[in-house]
């Protein structure tokens, strides 16, 4: 009975104020349609960005005269390093096809193989990569640096370039998330303001309400309802205009354009979810909080 | 007057029979004290203005009493006083005993249900109905559909609404907007009903309806206080008066002149011209 009733008077007051409900329907949809297109699209470039730090990795190249013995020994030595997650081992004969493969006319030229025996060392996390590099080439109490094998020729050396790659993926990560929380900051104040607005051309309505003695609770439940209401309808036409987008114009280009669907990117279902569930929250909340200095009578 | 004798009988709340004239001891046995106390209140508010200073007052049950005054004297500071919209800067106000100070801000909701208040601006629901608005007061007492159903037509039909029911409130005039808001004070039956300036925005002959229809209340065993800066009709009606300056009290006449017990047709004659034309209702 009680909530049959406070869902009679959420209807009500919408339809008897049809056009600040629109302008609450219009800012939640509008609010979602950007923040459903501004999700993929940063979680893509933090994708980007961690492919690319995927890539930071540390050579290390053997002595040409280096035994399969000697490889086997630094292979375990690399893999108790600290900070290390996994590490690739390409002999001599498997880069030298990989190579001559890439450029048959040069590698033809050559009477033998030049390459040596490679090792590619990960870190487990690419910021760590220093690290990893420092623990290869310990320094020595003279001043010198020294390999942690004597089996290896060399460690590449490309600290400048990884710490570049670095720098700006960090940058790409934090400009993204800072975005994320703007806009979520901005469409919560605005689908905020709207409601206010909304509640405030009602404020008189309130403060009759509370002088014939109903409760706050008795008051606001309605005000809560219309915001679900309003919420969800908004949510579900952003969801629709943002699901006929990505039929109609995002999953033909994924099959023609592989770089589209390269990035991992959230699951449209679970899009749909947050979505839904920011919509009704924002307005519910909202609504049943920006009442509450209405209710001072 | 067949309406109003029979809502006496269904609906009262005070025991007292209608149209007994209980002398001021016998009423105050038998309702334990006055309804309204107002002891050394005053009202600063922010501003620094002063609302009321030292009034002390008391109105018994089934009292009919004006509060006259001119504009800022503190009429409207007694009002929202009692309906604790304000709380006092001193003194203590009683309502049926019990200390306003007491009643917590969560509990002020339910004290309003036994309080019916009347506004010069009639402070309808204007997305509802006259029917809505009336049941509005009754919905939020947590009462029951049916219960809902049988008292607001009846309220409705007492204050001569029954054909506009299902009009809006820009849909009716000055009066009948008045009416509605009275209907919707009155049916909770509450034992004290609060008026402030009921007719200030009528005109003359609606001003007498609505009193009329004040009177009518007041028979049924209820209190009423009426602020009103209309000197000629607060004259004419011949009831307690209590005068406010600037805050203070400065008049309180408990006329013995008038007929406690007379009918509200007499009554709105005597409104209308004292000893002239009888009236249709």
């Amino acid at each position: 009975m009680r909530i049959g009733f406070f869902l009679r008077e959420a209807m009500r007051a919408m339809r008897r104020s049809a056009a600040p409900s629109f302008a609450a329907l219009a800012t939640v949809v509008v609010t979602l349609i950007v923040l459903g297109v501004f999700i993929p699209i940063v979680q893509a470039t933090k994708g980007a960005a961690n492919t690319v730090r995927g890539r930071v990795e540390v050579d290390v190249y053997m002595k040409s005269s280096a035994t399969a013995a000697d490889d086997a020994r630094v292979h375990k030595e690399l893999l108790g390093i600290q900070n290390v997650k996994s590490v690739l081992f390409v002999s001599k004969e498997q880069a030298y096809k990989q190579q001559a493969a890439q450029d048959p006319q040069a590698y033809a030229l050559l009477a033998s193989n030049p390459l040596p025996d490679t090792f590619h060392v990960i870190p487990d996390n690419p910021g760590n990569v220093l690290l990893v590099r420092k623990a290869l080439m310990p320094r020595t109490p003279s001043g010198g640096t020294l390999m942690i094998d004597p089996a290896i020729q060399n460690i590449s050396n490309h600290t400048d370039d990884t710490k570049k790659i670095l720098e700006v993926t960090n940058l790409v990560t934090i400009t993204a998330a800072l975005l994320t929380v703007l806009l979520t900051l901005a469409s919560i104040l605005l689908i905020g303001n709207t409601i206010r607005l909304s509640l405030y051309a009602r404020r008189r309505e309130v403060e009759v309400m509370k002088l014939v003695g109903a409760t706050d609770w008795f008051i606001r439940w309605p005000f809560v309802i219309e915001g679900i209401i309003v919420g969800a309808l908004g949510a579900l036409l952003a969801i629709g205009i943002l699901g006929v987008t990505k039929v109609a114009l995002l999953d033909p280009l994924a099959n023609s354009w592989t770089l589209i669907a390269a990035p991992r990117t959230i699951p449209f279902e679970l899009l749909v979810l947050v979505l839904l569930g920011a919509g009704v929250g924002v307005s519910a909340l909202g609504s049943g909080i920006s009442l509450r200095r209405f209710l001072r009578v | 007057m067949a309406i109003s004798s029979s809502s006496q009988g269904t609906r009262r709340r005070v025991a007292v029979a209608p149209g007994t004239r209980p002398q001021k001891a016998v009423r105050n046995a038998s309702s334990g004290g006055p309804v309204i106390e107002f002891r050394g209140v005053c009202k600063r508010y922010t501003s620094g203005d002063t609302g009321l200073d030292q009034a002390t007052f008391s109105v018994d049950r089934e009292e009919f009493v004006f509060l006259v005054g001119s504009t800022g004297s503190g009429k409207s500071t007694v009002m929202r006083l009692l309906i604790k919209e304000l709380d006092p800067t001193e003194g203590t106000i009683r309502v049926a005993g019990h200390d306003l100070a007491d009643i917590t801000r969560k509990r002020v909701p339910y004290y309003r249900r036994n309080i019916g208040v009347v506004f010069q601006d009639y402070k309808l629901l204007p997305n509802r109905t006259v029917y809505d608005n009336v049941a509005y007061a009754l919905q939020v007492t947590g009462g029951k559909r049916r219960e809902i159903r049988n008292k607001v037509p009846d309220i409705l039909r007492l204050t001569g609404l029954s054909t506009k029911l299902h009009n809006y409130p820009d849909q009716l005039s000055g009066g009948e907007q008045q009416r509605v808001s009275i209907a919707r004070a009155f049916v909770n039956h509450p034992p004290l009903l609060l008026a402030d300036e009921p007719t200030g925005n009528l005109d003359p002959e609606t001003s007498i309806d609505i009193m009329r229809l004040l009177y009518r209340i007041n028979r049924t065993g209820t209190t009423i206080l009426v602020a009103s800066h209309d000197q000629t009709m607060v004259d004419k009606m011949r009831r307690r008066v209590l005068e406010l300056s600037r805050g203070r009290i400065v008049r309180d006449e408990a006329t013995g002149l008038y007929a406690r017990d007379e009918t509200t047709r007499e009554f709105a004659q005597r409104l209308r011209n004292p000893g002239g034309r009888p009236e249709g209702v």
